[in-house]
């Protein structure tokens, strides 16, 4: 009976988007095997995720209430989680495909001698061995790795395991006896550099703009259509070099790869390295005046046009479907 | 200051990629290697601090003989030693490299350890971790800007939507984000004095490392395939914009299902 462990992130009580999908993916797993599903929530909010962690199957909620693990510190979580482990003693660690996630994954699984598959977008058992796919060389291959150890630990590619709750309830809380130590590195500060707009790690619609938009202002263009769309600004690598906006919003190789369910790209000519960041998101819609850009051999739907005639047309449209929606 | 950077050498970002015989690799043949991309902005930053505050900057890479060739590019640019452990980087998980470093780098004297945030190819950011682990550094990974005081560092990483201000001491390991700073290109004058460098080669052996336990272990490769051929979607034409944006928010409703 394999017991399957998502170190999950709260913020304000609730569980994120990503700790859902993952949730979601440990379930599948737990099921297959006739397993059961445990949650880490750590800091002192975590026994607040009890029911919403149920929610998604997870029979146990293990928390660690020390308010020195209310921010992510690589630290402090990293001995928590080990903690959790110990008394958990799980046969697979799921982890989540955020910065403070990658961050975690491989500091604790170097501490427990163990292999982590990163970024994977697949899970299954294969001879009670974890069988994950990962996507290489910025998503042009997919390898399968089979990770042999106890725990096994995989992050997860964000978006990709859709999450859906399972109906149970409340998820039993288990304490973890946690002191903090002392830490090498801390956090200082955390500035925001998005103005509060909406990320695009996170989005399910990313509305991107490229060189096409001819100058800095015209983002205004993109930012409408993601505003109306309830999405995410995302950018090609020309738009962030010329500073017309923050290499935050970048997509690509250089920048974020991401894969949202919708992925708009306007004036962006689909150079390999910005396909590398984007192309497996699962719908793609391209508006480009040159019929022969190379986005549109990904693009579910192309349009050929001039976006500055297009994107105002589009945004209006967008408001009044959702208005009658 | 001193510092040491591990770089990984990796197939150029343009490259084709082409699945080797057997399945579980890509094809070599043909392709041109380059120094990973991420591991430029590590070098770039460990090479100006030793020209401000002085110190050494050593190279270090597990790889193939071909690897000597990113080392010898690092040199050009301004590294002033360089060390090559032998082996095949293709059979080993990241924390039998992230062994292998450690065990290398044991033997220097170290300020800072740099690395990139993801070794562009394989695409698995987990050696920067593992390392700082198995050298019991503190860690600030992804970092965008890094300042330097009386036995700490201030950097700064890039997290969802906002950076971190992170304080860490000495000695400490950093990943580099793009941002971070401008690369530099290797001068004649460089690369003529790298020639002149040896480099440092050993084996994992050589560093008291047990091979058995280091290659094909852990997370093991069972297959690399392409993704499949995507089908061509549909082209439209955007001469009517009214009549453009209808077809595009009926795609967005119906098929991407986005509302
Ligand atoms: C190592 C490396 C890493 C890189 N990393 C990244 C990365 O992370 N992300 C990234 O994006 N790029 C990256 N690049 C850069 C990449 O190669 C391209 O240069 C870049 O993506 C081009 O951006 P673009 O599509 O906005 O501009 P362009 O290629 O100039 O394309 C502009 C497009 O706009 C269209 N257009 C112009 N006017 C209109 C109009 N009125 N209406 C509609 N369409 C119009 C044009 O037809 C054209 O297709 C990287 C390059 C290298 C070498
Ligand atoms: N074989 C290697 N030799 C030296 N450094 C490496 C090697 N592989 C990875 N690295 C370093 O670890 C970083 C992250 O790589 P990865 O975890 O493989 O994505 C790279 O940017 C390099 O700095």
């Amino acid at each position: 009976m394999a017991k399957i462990l998502v170190v999950c992130e709260s913020k304000d009580g609730k569980l994120n988007k990503s700790s859902k999908e993952a949730l979601s993916a440990g379930r599948s797993l737990a099921t297959e095997s006739g397993g059961e599903l445990h949650a880490a929530v750590l800091g002192t909010a975590g026994e607040a995720s009890a029911a919403e962690a149920g929610r998604f199957g997870a029979k146990k909620l293990f928390s660690a209430g020390d308010s020195s693990l209310d921010a992510y510190g690589t630290e402090p979580w990293t001995a928590a989680v080990k903690a959790v482990i110990d008394q958990a003693s799980p046969d697979v660690v799921l982890f989540l495909g955020t910065s403070a996630g990658r961050d975690l994954a491989p500091r604790l699984a170097a501490r427990l001698g163990v292999g982590v598959a990163s970024d994977v977008d697949r899970l299954e058992w294969a001879d009670g061995k974890l069988k994950a796919r990962r996507p290489v060389y910025a998503g042009r291959a997919f390898a399968t790795v089979l990770v042999d150890a106890k725990p096994a630990i995989a992050t997860c590619r964000p978006n990709a395991f859709s999450p859906s709750e399972s109906g149970d309830g409340t998820a039993e809380v288990v304490k973890v006896d946690f002191t903090a130590a002392s830490s090498k590195a801390r956090l200082v500060s955390t500035e925001s550099t998005t103005g509060g707009e909406m990320t695009i790690a996170e989005a399910d619609i990313i509305v991107s703009g490229g060189r096409g938009l001819k100058e800095a202002a015209n983002f205004s263009l993109i930012r409408d259509l993601a505003h109306a769309l309830g999405g995410a600004v995302g950018a090609s690598r020309a738009t962030v070099d010329a500073g017309w906006i923050d290499h935050q919003h970048q997509v690509g190789q250089t920048g974020r790869v991401v894969s949202p369910p919708l992925y708009i790209a306007v004036g962006i000519s689909g150079a390999i390295q910005h396909l590398a960041g984007m192309s497996s998101s699962k719908h793609i819609i391209a508006i480009n005046k040159d019929p022969e850009a190379p986005i549109f051999k990904i693009a579910d739907l192309g349009i050929v046009g001039d976006l500055f005639e297009i994107l105002p047309a589009l945004t209006e449209e967008v408001k009044k479907a959702k208005a009658a929606h | 200051m001193n510092s040491v950077v591990c770089i990984s050498q990796v197939p150029d970002t343009e490259a084709r990629i082409k699945i080797a015989a057997g399945g579980k690799t890509i094809e070599e043949a043909g392709l041109k290697f380059i120094v990973s991309p991420y591991d430029e902005f590590a070098l770039e930053e460990a090479i100006r601090l030793k020209e401000s505050k002085g110190g050494e900057v050593v190279v270090l890479t597990f790889g193939p003989d071909r690897a000597a060739q990113a080392l010898r590019e690092c040199l050009a640019r301004g590294a002033t030693r360089a060390m090559h452990i032998k082996g095949d980087s293709g059979a080993i998980d990241s924390l039998g490299i992230a062994q292998i470093l450690a065990a290398a780098i044991r033997t220097l004297e170290y300020d800072l350890v740099f690395l990139g945030k993801m070794g562009v190819g394989t695409d698995n950011s987990l050696v920067g971790p593992m390392l700082a682990e198995l050298l019991e550094l503190p860690q600030v990974n992804v970092v965008t800007k890094l300042e330097l005081g009386d036995g700490k560092l201030t950097a700064h990483r890039e997290v969802e939507g906002a950076e971190e201000v992170i304080e860490a001491s000495l000695p400490a390991l950093i990943t580099a984000q793009k941002g971070l700073n401008e690369p530099r290109y290797a001068s004649l004058k460089g690369i003529m004095a790298a020639k002149k460098i040896a480099i440092d080669t050993k084996t994992p052996a050589d560093l008291g490392l047990n091979e058995d336990e280091l290659f094909n272990k852990r997370v093991v490769t069972m297959t690399l395939e392409m993704p499949p051929e995507k089908s061509p979607g549909t082209k439209i034409d955007g001469s009517d914009p009214a009549a453009a944006a209808k077809k595009i928010v009926d795609y967005i409703q119906n098929q991407a299902k986005a509302f």
